[in-house]
């Protein structure tokens, strides 16, 4: 019998977890007036939906997120492979001190280094621009750590192959490792669209340009405009969680791959 | 690399001479591919990390007007710090969310770990909802919880009236506020670490619980003598990251910001967010360049113990 109660006690649990979300969801499609009422709806609408989307720029958000977290995360995984490459496979002096190098930035957090970060944007003409909002987003050490794990493995023979035939190094890379790290790739792309998605503290700190808002600047500031209409900023919410919910479902293998290995190995 | 090809041999005496220049040569040309391979990521990572680390210690000796306009002023901004009450006061409430934040999240996702550890029916929907959290935005978790928590009309307040609870005001209440966003954090953090404690179980051999079992190990037991200490190396990593999290991660702005602002009476404004004011709702880049060291200094406090512990293991295989 008390097989039975933890398998039933992890759903029950399961159900609580995700309820706000659902909630959220549930709320979102009711009429302004129902917005606080408990329980089911009294009637279904989009009304809230609809009325973020065309008469608030929330396409425009949704845009710009778009646009950053896909050229952060294609930039960013093709610049850490690279370096990946030449960690793993490569013999070079002062190999040991790069490595480490690379690591120890991994304990610098975006908040700790706000701050002169954002003077070094200034200076170099960065603010207020696509370019701000992107290129100090892609140097991160993480995804070089987990790449350089990976091209570890693989058999040296495979290269060797290649350099028999003459390949320089960047045809080695190019057409030898690199597809066969599609796998680690494509794990790495979920993780990182969702990080750049996601962001918020960036985004608020080097934008002021309406026009150059990401989505989650965006939802943050109905925050002020509309306190008290609830539908609406819960509209907004779930049309900026909507994507992240999706590339995970599609994604999770992957993900729970990259996360497992960002603890462990 | 050793050269595996080997073409007829003339006398040694006339090889020896080609082969080491020719060897030397390739060593400089793989040299310098690596150079080239590296020079994006290194060159990036010293732009925007390095150097504005390197940066805050020097511009926290200057005072920085709205203009940009420096001007030096030795340690002065250093001096502020003792008489600024609202540093202590951050950096007291950033430490009482470290040690209530850190064990919760520990034992719940641990627990929630051993909880889906085993199969069964269901397993994966189950998984995934602890997980869900984290994949939705911090700003949208704030969102999402002070839409719950609005006082007497919110979800929150429609379950707890029956218990008369129903008018307590969770963000609007000094001493509730902070309690509230370490469950909001734990409920956006418990399923990253749940997968975390997951991967470090897998590496418990199935054989050393079953011996303790034929052993007459109770359940307790295995759990005590088995699995916890093959878990340290785990346990060990998910504290240090989430305490780091918790001291300078985003979950301490970001949340925080859409939350209450660091309200209601300063509450729950963390060290993060009051350097975040500093220099840019208050202009004072300078001093909020020193705040930045001090948190610094912090850090690498915490990371010199994180390399004492993990020393001859995890990062250095070569």
């Amino acid at each position: 019998m008390r097989t039975k109660f933890f398998p039933v006690l992890a759903h029950v649990l399961a159900i609580i977890a995700v309820a706000p979300l659902l909630w959220i969801l549930i709320s979102a499609l009711k009429p302004a007036e129902d917005v606080f009422s408990f329980g089911w709806p009294s009637s279904w609408t989009l009304d809230n939906l609809q009325y973020v989307l065309l008469k608030i720029p929330m396409p425009r958000f949704l845009l710009n997120s778009a646009i950053v977290a896909v050229i952060v995360t294609v930039v960013a995984l093709f610049f850490h492979s690279m370096a990946a490459y030449a960690l793993a496979r490569l013999r070079f002096p002062g190999r040991g001190l790069i490595f480490s190098g690379i690591m120890s930035t991994l304990l610098v957090s975006l908040p700790v280094i706000l701050v002169p970060l954002f003077l070094v944007a200034k200076q170099l003409g960065l603010l207020d621009s696509y370019a701000g909002l992107i290129v100090p987003s892609i140097f991160h050490a993480f995804g070089i750590f987990l790449l350089r794990q990976y091209y570890l493995n693989i058999p040296r023979e495979l290269e060797e192959a290649a350099d028999l035939d003459g390949c320089g190094y960047w045809r080695r890379y190019w057409s030898v490792i690199l597809p066969l790290s599609r796998p680690v790739l494509a794990s790495l792309s979920v993780l990182f669209f969702l990080a750049n998605w996601n962001a918020f503290l960036w985004p608020l700190t080097i934008t002021r340009n309406p026009d150059l808002r990401v989505i989650q600047l965006g939802i943050s500031g109905m925050q002020g405009q509309y306190a008290s209409a609830w539908n609406l900023i819960l509209a907004a919410a779930v049309i900026a969680a909507i994507p992240t919910v999706v590339v995970f479902v599609a994604g999770q293998k992957r993900l729970v791959d990259a996360m497992k290995t960002t603890g462990l190995k | 690399m050793v050269t595996t090809t080997a073409p007829p041999s003339p006398p040694a005496a006339v090889t020896r001479p080609r082969r080491a220049k020719a060897s030397m040569t390739k060593k400089r040309r793989e040299a310098l591919a690596a150079y080239a391979f590296l020079a994006p990521d290194v060159l990036g990572l010293l732009a925007f990390v390095a150097l504005p680390m390197v940066l805050a210690f020097g511009v926290a000796f200057f005072k920085v007007d709205g203009f940009g306009n420096y001007s030096y002023v030795g340690f002065a901004n250093y001096k502020l710090m003792a008489h600024d009450d609202q540093l202590w006061s951050s950096l007291r409430i950033t430490g009482i969310y470290v040690v209530t934040f850190v064990p919760l999240a520990f034992v719940v996702s641990f627990a929630l770990a051993m909880l889906v550890r085993n199969h069964f029916r269901g397993i994966g929907w189950v998984r995934s909802a602890f997980f869900l959290p984290n994949v939705v935005s911090l700003v949208v978790v704030g969102l999402i919880w002070q839409f719950l928590l609005v006082d007497k009309r919110g979800a929150i307040a429609n379950l707890l009236a029956p218990l008369g609870l129903g008018d307590v005001s969770f963000l609007g209440t000094p001493s509730l506020a902070l309690g509230t966003y370490v469950v909001i954090s734990v409920w956006f953090l418990m399923g990253y670490q749940m997968l975390v404690f997951l991967a470090g179980l897998k590496d418990v051999p199935k054989e050393l619980e079953d011996a303790a079992q034929i052993d007459g190990a109770s359940a307790w037991q295995r759990f005590r003598y088995v699995i916890w200490p093959l878990l340290r190396p785990t346990s060990f990593f998910v504290v240090v990251n989430s305490t780091i999290g918790a001291v300078t991660g985003l979950q301490a702005f970001d949340l925080v910001y859409v939350l209450t602002k660091g309200g209601p009476a300063r509450a729950t404004s963390t060290v993060v967010l009051y350097i975040y004011e500093q220099a840019f709702t208050f202009n004072n880049m300078g001093y909020a360049a020193a705040l930045t060291t001090v948190v610094v200094a912090i850090l690498v406090l915490c990371t010199g113990l994180m390399f004492a512990f993990t020393r001859g293991g995890r990062f250095d295989e070569d």
